[in-house]
């Protein structure tokens, strides 16, 4: 702020020349001492001190956010009703049919359910960040907090938190009792490796496709949209695949099916066995994923640097 | 202090800002004004990095937005008070911006009693009429007790009472010290609250000065004269001798003279040299309201046109619509017999196109919302609320 000097535009700026606040008086900020002497050429100096907002204070903000919304709350309810409901209603009807589970362990039976539970982090993840440019919001938050980079960051970092935290929960538990009732019809008893992999593997791989949908909802900026083009990326793959026939396509047909979300995410229940088709084995669907999760997210950074709000 | 210059935003083929340059200086409510589509929200919109001018540039203390260290402690704005996740309660809205911008979280409790919403602080903002919505716009742009405060449209949908304090509020905060920058298209409010103006019309500059000089620029300051109804040959007589000393006389529609050009001791002088005597000669001072009409009307762009219901209507028997002068503005003598235009063309301007005299279909009273009469002069009137009521519904 510089002095601000008369000009022939601005014969009559009576209250033009700096002054120290002449009545900022006490009381009407509750909290608020006069500041001590005149304080230069600035106009008003906040009593307040001022504190440089880092990333952390984002984060902490974006998770102020996520929990201060019911539709957050019920959304991520239903994910871990769906997650521990359906595996525990798989696993008990196995149990009940007494069938021998061939080629896997008994933590297989825990993959469908986690299948289903993904949904809701897709429109989560969309959420997140869509509803702020559905309302308005998105330019509430960029002048609170112009580095934009920061905020797209502590939202993924708070949103990927999130869910990893919950499927880590909810997997878990379905592990347990996948072990504890299906044990013994499993052709395969289950390793440390396998546990971790269905848990912790699984986790992560949901909440780097919870990334991809953030990103693809920034990217858009649409809640149904986004949601829809996050139903065709998990789906699509698989059904498209289904319908190739040709002999030509077959190699096309392999990758889609290889690499669509549901065959990528069973390959950590290893429902698909060695035998199967699949080349991908072990972790490496989290290398795929995160890879796609990678350019998602670069692609909804230059996005939101480079549009207007 | 807020700098634009030469700010230019083209979308696709549409310029909704051109070359725009002004500054808006600390220690005043500078008030920017424009019609609605003027380009006042795009501009506010690129102040605060929000959106990439095509061409120039605008800083606020010397730095673009986006690059200003503490910039939540620094400017505070309120853009739309719809802005806000319905599902989120107003503190919980205001915690998260407060934690974003490094602000104590004490602060958020401290601007909800500033606003008056304490209350309500936690019911879901979904609820909030307009008015509510408008304070907890305004609670969040002081969050960051900032030195530069931006306001679009704030006194939309607020009560009189909320419209008094909003306008106190500004007023304080400039006397503060602080940068105060607000967009209406409210002419008699910015009357009452701004120091400065800075009028845009279809994104470009109009006029960049002070309210009084506005007003003395753009308004056409006339005399009334008014001779003695019963010596309808001495009005004649006075128009003949005002014309001659080079005056523009133009007849009202209640038998007086509105006089331009000539100072009133000069008008006194002629009817004295004339022997006219003189019922009325009164000074004229436009008002805001008519000075921004004035000046915009090439650079509105939503223009509506007289509803032409009425013809739709069988001829009405006798006269028309109901009570005559009813709907006249104060100040005006109901028109007697035929009374020609009502609104007359002063030199140099555009004809109205609404108060030209319709013969096919009898046209209501208040077609033409231009108040002759004199309108509340700025500054003088702050009991002007119930003027407000009906016209800050957007």
């Amino acid at each position: 702020m510089t002095t601000p000097q008369p000009q022939a535009a601005h014969p009559a700026a009576p209250q033009t020349a700096p002054q120290a606040p002449p009545h900022a008086a006490p009381g009407y900020w509750p909290g608020t001492a006069p500041a001590g002497g005149p304080a230069g050429p600035v106009g008003y100096v906040s009593p307040i001190p001022v504190r440089k907002a880092t990333l952390m204070d984002a984060v902490s903000a974006e998770w102020t956010k996520i929990r201060s919304v019911r539709s957050t709350i019920w959304t991520l309810s239903v994910m871990v009703a769906i997650i521990v409901g359906i595996g525990l209603l798989i696993a008990a009807g196995v149990d009940a049919s007494g069938s021998k589970m061939t080629g896997s362990t008994a933590l297989a039976g825990g993959f469908f359910s986690v299948m289903l539970g993904m949904i809701c982090v897709l429109t989560l993840g969309v959420l997140t960040i869509s509803s702020e440019y559905g309302t308005g919001m998105i330019r509430t938050t960029l002048t609170a907090c112009p580095d934009r980079v920061r905020v797209l960051t502590a939202k993924a970092i708070v949103f990927f938190a999130l869910t990893f935290a919950i499927t880590l929960v909810s997997t878990a538990l379905v592990a347990m009792f996948d072990v504890a009732m299906l044990e013994d019809q499993a052709e395969f008893a289950a390793s440390g490796g396998e546990w971790l992999k269905v848990t912790v593997g699984t986790s992560l791989f949901v909440g780097l496709l919870g990334i991809i949908s953030l990103a693809v909802g920034t990217l858009l900026r649409h809640s149904a949209g986004a949601i829809t083009v996050m139903l065709g990326l998990v789906l699509a793959p698989l059904v498209v695949a289904m319908f190739m026939y040709t002999e030509s396509l077959s190699s096309v047909r392999k990758a889609l099916f290889e690499y669509s979300i549901p065959m990528l995410l069973s390959v950590f229940y290893g429902a698909s066995g060695e035998s199967s088709a699949t080349s991908l084995s072990g972790w490496d669907p989290l290398w795929v994923i995160a890879i796609a999760a990678a350019v998602a997210l670069g692609g909804a950074y230059a996005s939101l640097l480079k549009r207007d709000a | 202090m807020i700098e634009a210059v030469g700010l230019t935003k083209r979308y696709g083929a549409k310029t909704a800002v051109h070359n725009l340059s002004f500054q808006v200086r600390p220690g005043a409510v500078t008030g920017f004004l424009g019609p609605n589509g003027s380009g006042k929200s795009t501009t506010m919109r690129m102040i605060l990095g929000l959106d990439q001018p095509t061409a120039g540039h605008v800083t606020i203390d010397g730095h673009p937005f986006r690059n200003l260290p503490n910039a939540p402690r620094k400017v505070g704005a309120l853009l739309d008070a719809k802005a806000v996740h319905g599902g989120r309660s107003a503190r919980m809205h205001l915690l998260s911006l407060a934690q974003l911008g490094g602000i104590p979280a004490r602060r958020v409790d401290e601007v909800l009693g500033v606003v008056g919403l304490q209350d309500v602080a936690r019911r879901r903002s979904k609820g909030f009429s307009l008015g509510m919505g408008q304070r907890l716009g305004i609670a969040a742009a002081l969050l960051g007790d900032p030195q530069v405060l931006l306001f679009d449209e704030p006194v939309n949908g607020l009560d009189p009472e909320g419209i008094l304090w909003v306008r106190n509020l500004m007023k304080q905060l400039a006397a503060e010290g602080r940068t105060v920058f607000v967009s209406s298209h409210l002419m008699s409010e910015m009357a009452l609250t701004a120091d400065h103006l800075i009028v845009i019309g279809r994104g470009q500059l109009m006029a960049d000065m002070s309210v009084k000089d506005f007003i003395s620029a753009n308004s056409a300051d006339f005399a009334r004269v008014r001779t003695p109804e019963t010596e309808p040959e001495s009005r004649e007589k006075l128009t003949a001798a005002l014309v001659e000393a080079g005056g523009q006389v133009l007849a009202e529609p209640d038998g007086g003279l509105r006089v331009t050009g000539l100072p009133l001791p000069r008008i006194s002088d002629l009817a004295h040299g004339a022997d006219v005597r003189l019922w009325e000669l009164s000074p004229h001072q436009a008002s805001l309201e008519e000075a921004y009409m004035r000046m915009t009307q090439g650079a509105v762009d939503y223009r509506s046109t007289a509803d032409q219901v009425a013809a739709l209507a069988p001829p009405p028997p006798g006269h028309g619509y109901g009570h005559p002068g009813a709907g006249a503005p104060q100040g005006w003598a109901p028109p007697q017999g035929n009374p020609g235009n009502p609104y007359p063309v002063l030199p140099g301007e555009q004809p109205n196109p609404y108060a030209q005299p319709q013969a096919a279909a009898p046209r209501p009273p208040q077609a033409a919302p231009q108040p002759p009469a004199a309108a509340p002069a700025p500054a003088s009137a702050p009991a002007d609320l119930t003027k407000r009521d009906s016209e800050d519904a957007r």
